[in-house]
């Protein structure tokens, strides 16, 4: 059911692990859903230099993960906070539908890091950040 | 990466044994004929599906003329659960099942909750046992039918059927059991536990898809399930899946010879099983009892992670196991059976069921546990929340 590109992103995944002293950290997602995924980011002069990220949840949970890792690190947050779930997706060769939030989690999990980037650092949140998800997965009745 | 399979999912299905084949293959090309033909080649075959008839009886302690064949044993539970429902409505409207049962009796049941009837679900306890004397609490005067499973596909529990069994012989109620995993691999006798009905499979037990069986006791009368010919004595029109039937019964003679002496080996791999992933993995939990079960089911949720990348993982190594997490089941909920067995849902997400047989080995147990050290190991230091557990034990 899985691409070769996700198995093989959910194999040998991009990016695992914590950042100590991070500057952004964001979680989406719930354990009671079955998924719940933690960024880490580095943010040097507003570009993201290292992120890391862990995650509980099925395969393509995984690999959407490490796919959006792959796709903001070394970004600055302005373009990073442009990240769709169908980026994602597309770079991992699809996904079956019943597993697209998984790829919607990942574009989540990314806006949750940056959200907290801009809170932490006392900036007024960009538009594109405004509304994101909070991780309150309750909230947005996709699970 | 393993070419070999390494198969631990038994409970799902099961390879055909070759000598069900080799009884099988003269029905399909040399033995053509339909059983309900008046000349020779047409009466062989009803012989054979007589013959076939009368082991399969032979195996739980029934007659020839209790059996009926059926497609699978989803039909079989379907036909006993609506056929007795629809029977006897005049009598009662009201059914008892367990929350636990596989969804050919759930959804069962819950299509003639739209008919007008009445079930109550009795909860098991935290093993997966259902109480007798909760199934006998629940009868009420218009009960015209329990059907309680003999042993659970996901956790294996095995329920204390005679004791059911003599509770709706005492009350005069229907008492059916989906047998579909025990058929085979337990000693039954029909009459002994007083089931009235009993479903049963052949491909769980080592012979081919497309076939089962439902026990229907004399003086039962279900209503008729397939309008048709005069097949399965009028009540299951449709011309035999001859080369099936003898598959089956084929398969169930194997399956009787040495039954407790099978049953007590593979018990015994079993509980090897668990000993080494409990003795190897921290943070589990043994889902079922630890000994009213299935001679070939274990049952194991790993905290932190999740089912689906677990078994991603095992595929990858050559190992076929299951799991009952939402990914895994097509629905946004883990299992039914896990969660009522009071699991937390995110315990119920990271759940694993391997389920071995008679070609299992001890060196292909060592392996599923050697594989299963390293994939936990790798999904855990990927998972938040093990990170938190780590930390706080810091």
């Amino acid at each position: 059911m899985y691409s070769e590109k996700v198995m093989e992103e959910f194999n040998n995944p991009s990016n695992v692990g914590e950042i100590e002293n991070a500057d952004a950290v964001g979680e989406v997602g719930n354990a009671v859903c079955g998924d719940i995924m933690k960024i880490y980011m580095k943010i040097d002069d507003d570009i993201i230099t290292d992120i890391k990220f862990k995650t509980f949840g099925c395969g393509a949970a995984i690999a959407t993960s490490s796919m959006a890792t792959k796709l903001v690190k070394g970004k600055s947050v302005f373009e990073a906070m442009k990240l769709t779930n169908k980026e994602v997706m597309d770079k991992l060769g699809g996904l079956p539908p019943q597993k697209i939030h998984c790829s919607v989690l990942a574009e989540e999990a990314i806006a949750a890091a940056l959200t907290n980037y801009f809170e932490k650092t006392g900036r007024e949140l960009p538009e594109e950040l405004v509304g994101k998800c909070k991780g309150n997965c309750e909230a947005c009745h996709r699970h | 990466m393993n070419k070999r399979t390494i198969y631990f999912d038994h409970a799902a299905t099961t390879p055909v044994k070759p000598e069900v084949l080799a009884a099988m293959l003269p029905y399909f090309v040399e033995h053509y004929g339909n059983p309900s033909s008046i000349y020779g080649i047409g009466r062989d075959n009803r012989e054979a599906v007589n013959a076939a008839r009368e082991k399969i009886a032979a195996a739980i302690g029934a007659k020839a003329n209790e059996i009926y064949f059926t497609g699978c044993g989803t039909e079989a539970d379907n036909w006993a659960i609506k056929g007795t429902a629809r029977a006897y409505k005049d009598r009662g409207r009201h059914i008892i099942t367990s929350a636990i049962e596989h969804h050919a009796v759930l959804h069962t049941c819950a299509a003639l909750e739209k008919e007008g009837f009445e079930v109550t679900y009795i909860k098991p306890d935290e093993y997966g046992i259902i109480s007798p004397e909760d199934v006998e609490k629940a009868i009420r005067p218009d009960t015209v039918l329990i059907s309680i499973m003999f042993a659970n596909n996901e956790i294996g529990t095995v329920q204390d059927i005679a004791a059911i069994g003599e509770i709706a012989k005492a009350h005069k109620i229907v008492f059916h059991t989906d047998a579909v995993q025990a058929a085979g691999a337990l000693k039954i006798d029909v009459k002994e536990m007083n089931i009235d009905m009993m479903s049963m499979s052949a491909h769980k037990l080592y012979g081919p898809k497309g076939v089962g069986a439902l026990y229907i006791r004399s003086g039962v009368r279900p209503d008729i399930f397939l309008d048709g010919g005069a097949q399965e004595r009028g009540r299951r029109g449709g011309t035999e899946n001859v080369a099936g039937i003898v598959g089956f019964a084929k398969a169930m003679e194997i399956a009787m010879e040495g039954i407790e002496e099978k049953a007590a080996y593979i018990s015994t791999m079993r509980d090897y099983l668990i000993e080494k992933i409990e003795e190897k993995i921290p943070y589990i939990k043994l889902n079922g009892h630890r000994t009213q079960r299935l001679p070939n089911n274990v049952n194991f949720s790993f905290k932190f992670i999740e089912g689906e990348a677990l078994l991603l993982s095992l595929d990858f190594k050559g190992i076929a196991a299951s799991s009952g997490s939402a990914c895994t089941s097509g629905s946004l909920d883990p299992s039914h059976v896990l969660l009522a067995i009071g699991l937390p849902h995110e315990i119920a997400h990271g759940s694993l069921r391997l389920t071995i047989g008679e070609e299992t080995t001890m060196e292909d147990i060592d392996y599923v546990v050697e594989s299963l050290v390293e994939i936990v190991d790798r999904l855990r230091k990927m998972s938040p929340l093990y990170e938190e557990v780590i930390k706080n034990k810091a």
